[in-house]
This record gives structure tokens, sequence and C-alpha cells, in this order.
């Protein structure tokens, strides 16, 4: 909503500035829901279209998938793209964090194969607690994280060749740790090998789903109150309502189809309650506010007093640490630590997601949720083009087309922005 | 950034909540012999220079002036090099920004430093955002509706037309950018604030806004030091004028008792055999008012 009124003054560029009272309409916060649909469709008309564009996109994919081949919105395949997107979705959560500080970070696909090849070799050869590995693992991802971001802050060298460094340094480390067997296998029906593959009781679902409505909720209306009361813009109850109910449908049919054939898969829930995590991080907390504002524009934030450079090292911490947990998650997956664990496209869906879900390229805007809808697109494409046995060309070139789209949306409202 | 918080209460932040009007007059900024050397070059020579309370001072000259070096000087982004600097009475050496910020000097710099991508709410508490006091030992995590209510009544007591404190700042005009910024350098309570060019590329309207918005900080016992190159600006609003003219004191003039006609004269060097008035004792109608008052 707040995007909304934020984009009304740029539609009309000539009546802004001179005459602040017109201005002052465009600003008025909609009372009715009418009013709000409306202006969505305005929005929409201008060309800025918000997460709309991939909703859109994944409905339209679903849908082609669904008519060539009537296996895709199949129960088992569905629980199957939940599992899958989870593991690049840790990662794409840190490469939100990076890219809300307009910097880039290449080494991902790296730190969650050397994540994975810690876990690996703690676990397996020297007979760790399976969940002190996972710690270590991740702890091992946000050292290298630090390093490259001293690196980046202390020589001011750009990111993408730290990182792009980074990405083979690390490469090299995840081979050395690996050793002369080339992988390290993990047990199936161990702790490792069961964290990813199995998933919650239905109940225990429907249980979560509650839980998560029942959250936002008492979030929505409370803060909606405090507003109200305090004489501040608030969203009308109706526009609350529905939220709340649309959140609602969705996560219960989620769940139901889930279900349907073995339940929520925890890496489902880890990836959902994470991004849950980061929203609440980047958008209520004070060093979220901080990582915008260095995004946004790093002089004004040193000039407020932010340690500008102890908040770069920390994103580029964090980037590590998800990576690593991402690879973690992926070992798990494939019941081993690999070589190629963290290699092939990984890195670059991964950077794709964030971006086609809407988090800019450009620094300072986007969200979490940008990780979970980005990888609902990729992973859809990916495993519906599995299903048609259509592995590779066509694969590559429908993620790259949608990528450029989402690019070209992303510079089309900045350019809105600006005018 | 807890250094905000924590800091003890100044003497006199308290009064100023009261209303304007609180020893008008009495000089809060005092240079004498500023100097400043780049190299072989003497940006700055020998400068004096006063802000007093509920006062505007309007600092002019032309470009290489030395106006921007003797700003960088106040607020400690570049120390002068000699000089002694008394403010409310103590002589301090600010050698950083931060210094002079504690101090309770505000800048406005004339790119303002704002982050595009917050919004007005966002801007105005960056760096010393309001916590939630139950949950801050665990997480900080802001409160938003208290900051964003705060911002409004800022706001409003500066007579900003900004309709909605939650919207981006990139969707603002100029004149809202710049009273956005404004208000964010009152949130320290600052007994002097610097505005460096504030009515530069803004349209007329904005400005006559932007020029009410410096009054009112004046009236609220404030002293303004307004950097500018627009005359007419600087005669709409200011009482005093000092002039610097190649790194040198060029004349000081009360606005009441002058022309634009010997600012310019000041300003430009071409008749500076004209009855610079103040130039010659700026200090002494100081000393009398002073000695008046108490």
């Amino acid at each position: 909503m707040t995007q909304t009124q934020a984009h009304g003054p740029a539609a009309s560029p000539a009546t802004r500035g001179e005459t602040p009272d017109q201005g002052a309409e465009h600003f008025r916060a909609p009372t009715s829901l009418g009013e709000i649909v409306s202006m969505r469709l305005r929005a929409l008309r201008r060309g800025d279209l918000g997460s709309s564009a991939v909703i859109i996109a994944t409905v339209l994919i679903w849908v082609i998938f669904q008519s060539i081949n009537s296996e895709f919105l199949a129960d088992t395949n569905l629980h199957n793209l939940a599992r899958q997107i989870s593991y690049g979705g840790l990662i794409s959560l840190g490469v939100v964090m990076i890219l809300l500080l307009g910097e880039v970070d290449l080494s991902i696909g790296s730190i969650s194969g050397v994540g994975a090849a810690v876990l690996g070799v703690l676990v397996e050869h020297d007979g760790w607690n399976p969940y002190l590995g996972i710690l270590a693992a991740i702890v091992a991802g946000a050292i290298l994280g630090t390093a490259q971001g001293l690196v980046r802050t202390k020589f001011n060298v750009p990111s993408f060749i730290v990182t792009l460094g980074g990405l083979l340094l690390f490469l090299g480390l995840q081979l050395w740790l690996l050793g002369t067997n080339g992988s390290i296998r993990f047990p199936f029906g161990g702790a490792i090998s069961n964290l990813e593959g199995s998933s919650v009781t239905p109940a225990a679902g429907y249980g979560l789903a509650a839980l998560a409505v029942i959250g936002l909720a008492a979030l929505t209306i409370t803060g909606r109150r405090r507003r109200q009361r305090a004489g501040l813009a608030h969203d009308p109850v109706g526009l609350v309502a529905v939220k709340i109910v649309a959140t609602a449908v969705v996560l219960f049919i989620v769940v139901w189809e889930l279900n349907r054939a073995i339940g929520v898969p925890i890496a489902l829930i880890i990836f959902l309650v994470l991004a849950a995590g980061f929203w609440a991080l980047i958008t209520q907390t004070r060093y979220g506010h901080h990582v915008l504002a260095v995004g946004g524009n790093a002089e004004a934030a040193r000039r407020a007093g932010i340690k500008v450079n102890r908040i770069r090292v920390s994103v580029f911490a964090i980037s590590g640490a998800m990576a690593a947990a991402g690879g973690v998650m992926s070992a798990s997956y494939v019941g081993a630590a690999s070589q190629d664990l963290g290699g092939d496209t990984i890195l670059l869906y991964s950077i794709a997601a964030a971006v086609i879900g809407g988090t800019s390229l450009f620094g300072g805007r986007g969200s979490a949720w940008s990780a979970v809808t980005g990888w609902l697109v990729i992973g859809s494409i990916y495993n519906g083009m599995f299903l048609l046995n259509l592995v590779s060309d066509l694969q590559y070139m429908v993620i790259g087309a949608v990528l450029v789209a989402a690019v070209v949306v992303d510079s089309v409202s900045r350019r809105h922005r600006t005018t | 950034m807890s250094a905000h918080s924590e800091r003890p209460p100044e003497r006199g932040a308290g009064d100023r909540g009261a209303g304007g009007g609180v020893d008008v007059g009495r000089p809060l900024l005092e240079l004498t012999g500023v100097s400043k050397r780049f190299g072989a070059v003497n940006a700055l020579a020998d400068i004096r220079f006063t802000a007093r309370a509920g006062e505007i001072v309007a600092l002019v000259g032309d470009n290489g002036a030395g106006k921007s070096t003797l700003i960088k000087a106040i607020s400690g982004v570049q120390p002068a090099d000699e000089g002694t600097f008394v403010f409310d009475g103590q002589r301090v050496s600010p050698k950083a920004p931060t210094d002079v910020t504690r101090l309770g000097i505000a800048t406005v710099y004339q790119d303002l430093a704002l982050a595009d991508n917050l919004d007005v709410v966002g801007n105005l508490f960056l760096g010393r955002e309001r916590l939630f006091e139950s949950t801050r030992r665990i997480v900080p995590l802001m409160d938003k509706v208290s900051m964003a209510q705060q911002a409004k009544e800022l706001l409003a007591g500066l007579g900003a037309r900004i309709p909605n404190v939650l919207s981006r700042v990139e969707s603002l005009s100029g004149g809202q950018r710049q009273a956005v910024a404004i208000a964010r350098a009152l949130l320290g309570e600052p007994k002097l604030i610097l505005l460096d060019e504030p009515t530069a590329a803004l349209g007329v309207t904005q400005t006559a806004h932007v020029l009410e918005l410096t009054t009112t900080l004046k009236r609220r016992g404030l002293a303004v030091v307004l950097i500018s190159h627009n005359l007419s600006d600087v005669f709409a609003v200011a009482d005093r004028i000092s002039v610097l003219r190649l790194g040198r004191n060029g004349g000081d003039f009360t606005v009441a008792d002058t022309t634009r006609e010997a600012v310019v004269a000041a300003i430009t060097g071409l008749a500076a055999d004209t009855p610079a008035t103040a130039a010659a004792a700026p200090g002494q109608p100081t000393a009398s008012r002073q000695g008046a008052d108490t």
C-alpha cells in the first residue's frame, strides 16, 4: 500500500513540486477497498507491476505446464518442488541482503559447497554430533563471508572482484576438504539425510499454518490499532481482513496439497520460517534499517553515524552463513557432500531468484519474500521442464528470458521513480 | 547511535521548547583568527565570525571566497589550522564532526544526504531509531508508530507541507526534501544550525516555504547560519550579513541598515572604499548589546 502511495506523485511529474497541495491528494491514504483496487490498477496501467508480476508469471507457468503434462500439479510433484526450492531459497535469503546493500556475492555457490564439505568431514569422518556439525558448517560460511567483507571494505575492492576470487578460492577449499575420494556420503536414515527428506505429520502441518495465520492477524491488527490511535494513516478494515483471509486460504491450500503427498517438508518449513525472520530483520530492526540506508545512500548513512563498513562486513557474513546453510540442505537432499555441490547453476539461479522476486540490483529496495516468490518461478520452470524431459537447452533459455524480463521491470519502475 | 540517547541533557535544551526569544542576541558561536591553508593556498585567513541565538546570519561571498571552507571548519569536516572557537561561552577545539554535533551544532548540507529509498520517518530517525523498550535487550525492534507520530508533530511544528510521513523521500519535491533534512537536524536538539544553500535549485514557491522555515527556526531561539548565493533570499530573512572575499572578512552588515549595493560591493570588492559600515568594529555592537542584557 505504501508503495502505491509512494509511486503516486511520480505519475504526474509536471504537477509535482510547485504545487504541493495537489501532491497531497496523491498522498491521501486510501480509505476503502475499492479505492485501493483502483489505485493498484492505475499503477499497473503505468507499467508499475510491483509484486503482481511474479504472481502472474507463476500462474502462467503452472497453467502452461499443467496443460502439457497433467503430472505437474500432482501432489507428489508439488512436494518435490517444495523441497527443490528450499535449498536455493536459503542461499537467496543471503543474496537479498547483499543486493539490498547494492553489492554482489559470487562466492555463494562455492561457500555452499564448502559448508557441505565441512559437514561431511566433521560428522562422517570425525564423528561429530550432526547438529553441531551443521552449526560448524554455517559458522564456517560466516567466516568466509566475513573475510570477503573485510577485503571489500579495508581495501575498497569492488565486491564483484573480491567474491569472484572467493568463488575460485573456496572451490579449491571444497575440493581439498573432500580429499581424494571426491565425495562424502551421508548414510540413508541418518540425522543428516533425514533433515531434508522428512515431512511433518498432516496435523502438524495444519497446526503450523494456523499458527502463522494467527501470528499474522495479531501483528496486523495490533499494528493497525496503534497507528489509528496515533492518528496515522492506516489500512481500512476491509483490506486487513482480505490480507489475512487470503494468506490463510493460500497457506491451508498449500498444506492440504502437500499433506496429500506425505506432509509439509521440513526443508520448506525451515525456508519459510527463515524468510519470515529475514523479513522482520530487514523491516523491523534497527540493523535492517541501517542496511537499507547504506544500500540507498551510503554517504547519508555515514553522516548519520552508522558504521557503514561494519554493516557491509556483517552482511557478507550473513550471505556466507546462508550459503553454507543452503549447502547443508543440499547435501541432505542429495545424501552426500560432493565436488559438484554448489557448482553448476545454483549461484546464478540464487541471484536470479532474488531479482525475479523483485529485489533491486541497484541497492536499497527489496524484500526477503522475493527469495520465496523468485524461487517459485525458477523452481516451477526447472521442475516442469524436467517433467517434459527438456532438461537443459530450453530450460536455460526460458529462465534467462524471465530474468531479463524481471530486470527490465526493475529498471522501468526505477525510471518511474526518478522522473 | 546510543551516544545520542545517553548523552546528558544539554543546558538550555529544555527552555528552547518553551518558545523563542530566550537569550536572543547572546553570541553562541564566536570564531576569531580562523585560518586554513591548502598547500600554498590560503583558503581562509584570520576570519572572525559570530552567530547569535535567535538570529539569522547570512554568510555570503563569491565562488571561491571560502564559504564552504568556513562551513567545513565549523562543522568539523575539515578543522581549521588556527583560530579560536568559542561556543556558548566556552572555548572548545572540536576535531571531528561528531564533536561538533555533540556541542549542539547541526549542519544541513546542500546535497541533503537523504536516503531516497527510505520514507520520511526512516530518514528523520536514521542513526537514532527509537526502539521498543521491552524487547530492546534481545532484539532492537523499531517502534515505527511512535517515530511516525513524532515525525508528524515535528514537521507540522515547522510548517512543512509533507502530507504523509510514510512516503518515500524520492517522491518528495525539492522543498519538501529540504524540510525533511532540516527537521532531521533538529531532532538532535541543536542550538545552532548551518544551512548550506538551502534554496539553490528550488522554484519560487518552494523557496518561500524554506525561507519561512528558517524564520521558524530563528523564532525558536536557534542561531541560524544561512549560506547563500541569492541576495534576495538573504535580504528577505537574515538579520546580519557576513561577507567573505578571497578567504578574508569582506565586511559585516546589519540588514536593517544596509543596501544590496553595499553588500554586492563588498562581495565583488569593486568599491572597496565604500564605508563598509561594520567591518571596522564588528565586535562593538555585540558587546554593548550583551551589556544591556545582563
